[in-house]
């Protein structure tokens, strides 16, 4: 296999972005990836993105999004695995570049959320479960993460108060991120007394509906260190990939996240790291549960220590182990299909020094975690300065 | 998703229960599937589960799907029927939902589940109540 870097990143304004298209949104930040690479052409363009048939009604998404950029003609594919489609379309670019298909990859990743109503978009996410045996009875994605929330608090006396200590973190970190959804400070006491969404889940424990885009270019280390001039070379050191039963009727272990454990040991065995190794982490929070899963499954805490180390601050700008430095899906927002590539942008803004007010002293390995429905798939990046 | 057809060929496992029994390792299997995800056999007997069983997880949804407005707030929940099965299904007849709580002995029950889709299928199936 090739050594692979990120040679550029670009992401746009995180929210309600109802002025503008999928496409606008998307080929924006593919143009500010391309611009910050200082890259005219690439061998292929992924293209990240859950369920555009039903979030806006377009299918056939990679092609054209290619035309959109003035790229017709040029390999486009579109991959898939709900919330973590970003995170795949990642390491498809990275395992091209690997492998020597392709040189040089445009990877992106977009959701249009905001063109539905909140009914059809609870229904598009919840197409992420298993519509036959679970959306059959109603359950909704923060219902799904509340029943794992149930399970993690009998066996581990994990508490809403723990819960609410990501919330408030995440928002905090999102305070600092330009991009970000929410500028909003939040308290435990906001997060305790918001809206019930699916018990024990309150409306501030859930991430928001999100229109957005993200993307970075991939190259060779030897090309990237052409490109890079005076700014550190990034390399992607491991990636890793798992699946789990989506269906929660039929997972093994509801108390821990399997896939997520899986795709980490696998990203940790190609990096040569451990845990231990990183400096910055990026997780999935789409819910304030699943980051403290994550943050037991990555192996940066004991399972079950996941919510005592929130509360305790250990995953603070300032803790032990800086986790959503962005502000997190819950912060800066979760357009589905972007946010495996913003998490990824996060952590090379940090490796390369370049996160501003956030930015984590000394950080020289990172880690970002993408996840699927509620754990039906996940993926997993080991970054670092090279 | 809504479609008589699909409607139409759940009946076997909505109405009735029926799950496949795999003839080599006896792994129960819920819904039936091709192949038997223990030991890769792929002959079945049929066989319907048992309406007993325990609350594994529950959570009460308060901000519903599309198709589900009319029954919130709406609780759901795991149920163990026998040994490593599961089965998710709505809990009915709750006068409080805050009376859920993991261990709970329910029953399952023949029910109206969903209504009103865009093809106007009444969606029947299998909700727990208090046993």
């Amino acid at each position: 296999m090739r050594d692979v870097a990120v040679v550029g990143i670009g992401m746009g304004d995180f929210g309600e972005l109802w002025e503008k298209s999928l496409r606008t949104i998307w080929a924006e930040s593919a143009l500010a990836a391309l611009t910050d690479a200082g890259v005219g052409e690439v061998d292929l363009i992924t293209v990240g993105c859950m369920a555009p048939g039903l979030f806006v009604g377009q299918e056939h998404l990679a092609s054209l999004l290619a035309d959109e950029l003035g790229m017709a003609g040029v390999p486009a594919a579109r991959v898939e695995s709900a919330c973590a489609s970003g995170g795949l379309a990642l390491r498809t670019g990275f395992a091209e570049v690997a492998s020597g298909l392709s040189d040089t990859v445009l990877v992106t990743g977009v959701e249009k959320m905001t063109d539905v109503d909140g009914a059809d978009a609870t229904y598009a996410l919840g197409t992420a479960a298993d519509q036959e045996w679970e959306g059959f009875h109603g359950i909704t994605f923060p219902g799904l993460y509340a029943m794992l929330a149930r399970i993690h608090m009998q066996r581990f006396g994990t508490t809403s108060e723990q819960l609410a200590a990501v919330a408030v973190k995440n928002h905090a970190n999102g305070l600092l991120n330009p991009h970000a959804q929410y500028h909003l400070k939040v308290s435990v006491e906001d997060v305790l007394a918001s809206t019930m969404v699916a018990d024990p889940l309150r409306l501030l424990d859930c991430s928001p509906v999100t229109d957005g885009a993200a993307a970075m270019v991939l190259t060779t280390v030897e090309r990237a260190r052409e490109l890079a001039g005076d700014r550190p070379v990034v390399k992607v050191t491991g990636s890793g990939l798992a699946t789990d039963a989506i269906t929660l009727a039929n997972r093994e272990d509801l108390s821990d996240l399997g896939a997520v454990r899986k795709a980490a040991e696998r990203a940790y065995e190609m990096a040569g790291r451990q845990p231990k190794d990183l400096h910055v982490v990026e997780v999935h929070d789409c819910f304030t549960i699943a980051e403290v899963m994550a943050t037991e499954a990555i192996g940066l805490f004991e399972r079950g220590e996941g919510g005592p180390a929130a509360e305790k601050g250990l995953t603070s700008l300032q803790g032990k182990i800086p986790v959503n430095t962005s502000g997190g899906l819950k912060s800066k927002g979760h357009p589905v299909g972007a946010t495996g590539v913003a998490q990824a942008i996060e952590i090379v803004s940090q490796l390369r020094g370049e996160a501003g007010n956030r930015q984590v002293e000394g950080a020289r390995v990172g880690l970002a975690q993408n996840m699927g429905g509620s754990g039906g798939s996940s993926i997993v990046h080991i970054m670092e300065v090279a | 998703m809504d479609s008589p057809a699909r409607a139409w060929r759940e009946f076997p496992q909505r109405y009735r229960l029926e799950a496949a029994k795999c003839t080599v390792c006896g792994k129960i299997l819920y819904p039936p599937r091709v192949v038997c995800p223990k030991c890769g056999a792929s002959t079945f007997e049929t066989i319907t589960l048992p309406r007993e069983g325990t609350v594994v997880t529950y959570t009460v949804v308060r901000v519903p799907p599309a198709g589900f407005t009319e029954q919130t707030p709406l609780p759901i929940a795991l149920v163990e029927l026998m040994e490593g099965l599961r089965v998710m299904v709505q809990i009915g007849d709750l006068a409080d939902p805050s009376d859920l709580e993991i261990g709970m002995k329910v029953r399952l029950e023949f029910r109206r589940v969903s209504w009103d889709g865009e093809a106007g299928v009444i969606f029947y199936g299998h909700k727990a109540v208090t046993a």
